[in-house]
């Protein structure tokens, strides 16, 4: 109803502004790689703003796995919920994070549904930059959902020994993996047809990543044969890594490990996502 | 090359067994509006997504103000201007913030991009509309956010693929004076449409595709001198009388006259409408009551059966891959 009053509210369509404005059509110069790209996340932070529900995985689930799992399995696995949580909570924050990338794929085959896709892949601009922009842009969910985490957390009574400073650190290395993961969903985002469809192969691909890792339990009561699938999953050395920065110790090689899957996911699936952008039918 | 804004030879592509584009040819002078007239699926939208570079050409070559569509794809990005059912605006955001975030893209500065896309809204009636989100417009105000996204950088050239496809009388002709207006100051339009009526009333040529392939090139005069004047369409107060009508029209007209599906109803196409007159007197004169006549424009449904042999028919989902 309030789409049709406007529009005969509106002014017609006059030929003298419909000229002048054509004229006056400046031609800057393309900006570079780095500004389109933050035009992109500026674009994820609007729609943020415009739709603000989209914000309910990076809040509930957090909340929702941090109370379940330390008192769901806190008291069977570590005698006290308080003992669990200091275990638990660095995996948890993992889980959350991996978990709420899976939402990059799901936008932006909305993105490819509804019809922006191709009005983005018409600009003469750095190809990959809406993508990236996406993904800058959620970075900022991703810190959302962390700050949530860390925050009820500390309020369960978890007492990081690293401080400040191994929070901030472990978070800052969990983004970058997060960014560089997100490269997965934009891939299978261009491949499956719908939102439905990448959301359910997603969570096919998550449960077991986050689950069959060292984030609940000690991997030391698994079977060989899992145990040997834990050891080569990225989460577990991600998870090692964050639990470690945040009780204070710095486990070099393990951080050494998450850089290089970090880059082995950018390299690997960043490129098939580029192929598969350009030739999108 | 220089000559033509857009030039194409043998341009192919396929979907699967799909034959979408079966060889294309286009040679579009620049200046002016150059129709593509075809129905649902006859690979309009195919076409216009490979001048467009979005879609690489499975053969053929097509090059566009000069440039190669695959080779020079970025160069071309830069000069043309893309609306249609998939190069839309991002309907989560305001209309300013559409408008704002293309002007950024490209290479517009904050202030001037805040200013080009007030005066963009503006000019196509939007201004009071600029701080709501596009999925509350309505169609036409939609339509015409679109096209303004395609002109935050004036292109030399701008592909709007079904501009008017569902839109209400008014707002058609808003769009139709929209694409007016940009060819006077000299843009070329390849326009995409479903309806004989909106390329002729916009287009100096008109291209006919049917099954990926152009069928007939020509203006629309050319066009419509091989369909013929169109058809007239009868409706008889008695319908048993039909029998009888045929045969009097058809005697008047030297055309065979067909039956319609309502069953007081008839129909002949006429090459002469100096004759419908003396078919409709020989009717009265025959005590034939005729209650309702029309004298129709052909249809696309019947340049189709003039150039193609069969109806325009419906395959929609070919067009949407």
């Amino acid at each position: 109803m309030n789409a049709t009053t406007a529009e005969q509210a509106s002014a017609p369509v006059t030929e003298d502004a419909l000229r002048s404005v054509l004229l006056a059509g400046e031609r800057p110069s393309s900006p570079g790689p780095v500004l389109t790209s933050l035009t992109f996340g500026w674009r994820a932070l609007l729609k943020i703003k415009h739709v603000p529900e989209q914000l309910v995985d990076v809040t509930m689930f957090p909340i929702m796995f941090t109370l379940m799992f330390t008192y769901l399995f806190g008291g069977a696995l570590a005698g006290s919920t308080q003992e669990y949580l200091q275990f638990l909570l660095p995996g948890i924050l993992v889980q959350a994070n991996v978990m709420i990338t899976m939402n990059t794929g799901i936008t932006l085959n909305t993105d490819i549904q509804k019809g922006v896709f191709d009005r983005f892949r018409s600009l003469p601009v750095w190809r990959p930059s809406p993508l990236v922009g996406a993904l800058l842009g959620d970075l900022v969910r991703y810190s959302i959902g962390s700050a949530i985490v860390i925050t009820l957390g500390l309020v369960l009574g978890f007492r990081p020994e690293g401080g400040a400073v191994g929070v901030v650190l472990s978070v800052v290395l969990l983004l970058v993996f997060s960014f560089c993961l997100s490269w997965l969903w934009t891939m299978l985002s261009l491949i499956l047809r719908t939102p439905n469809s990448v959301a359910g192969v997603s969570m096919m691909v998550m449960f077991p990543l986050t689950f069959v890792s060292n984030i609940f339990v000690d991997p030391k009561t698994m079977p060989g044969w899992m145990q040997a699938v834990v050891e080569v999953n990225p989460i577990t050395h991600l998870a090692t890594v964050v639990r470690g920065l945040m009780h204070g110790s710095v486990p070099a090689g393990e951080i050494g490990w998450v850089l290089v899957s970090s880059v082995l996911l950018v390299a690997v699936f960043g490129p098939i996502t580029m192929v598969l952008y350009r030739n999108k039918k | 090359m220089g000559k033509f804004a857009i030039e194409t030879r043998g341009l192919k592509k396929s979907f699967g067994t799909t034959h979408a584009v079966a060889g294309v040819d286009l040679a579009v002078s620049a200046g002016g509006v150059y129709g593509v007239l075809g129905p649902n699926g006859a690979g309009k939208t195919t076409t216009i997504r490979m001048l467009a570079t979005l879609l690489r050409p499975d053969a053929g070559e097509a090059q566009v103000l000069g440039y190669d569509v695959v080779r020079d794809a970025q160069a071309v990005r830069s000069r043309v201007g893309l609306t249609g059912q998939f190069a839309s605006v991002d309907e989560d955001l305001t209309g300013v913030e559409n408008l704002l975030l293309l002007a950024r893209l490209l290479g517009y500065s904050r202030r001037r991009g805040r200013q080009r896309a007030t005066d963009l809204l503006d000019a196509f009636g939007l201004a009071e509309a600029a701080d709501r989100q596009v999925k509350k417009y309505s169609g036409g105000m939609h339509r015409r956010i679109d096209i303004a996204a395609s002109l935050v950088v004036t292109p030399e050239l701008i592909f709007l693929d079904e501009p008017t496809t569902g839109l209400d009388p008014r707002s058609r002709n808003q769009v139709w004076e929209i694409v007016r207006g940009m060819v006077a100051e000299g843009t070329t339009v390849l326009l995409t449409t479903q309806y004989l009526d909106e390329a002729d009333q916009l287009a100096d040529r008109i291209a006919v595709i049917d099954h990926g392939k152009v069928i007939a090139e020509g203006s629309s005069g050319e066009l419509k001198a091989s369909v013929g004047a169109g058809s007239l369409h009868v409706r008889l107060r008695a319908p048993e009388q039909r029998a009888e009508a045929e045969r009097v029209l058809a005697g008047v007209l030297e055309v065979p006259a067909e039956p319609s599906a309502d069953p007081a109803a008839l129909s002949a196409r006429i090459s002469d409408p100096e004759r419908v007159a003396r078919a409709l007197a020989e009717l009265f004169r025959s005590g034939i009551d005729v209650t309702e006549f029309a004298l129709g424009q052909p249809s696309l449904d019947e340049v189709f059966l003039t150039l193609t042999g069969h109806a325009a028919e419906e395959t929609p989902e070919e067009d949407a891959a």
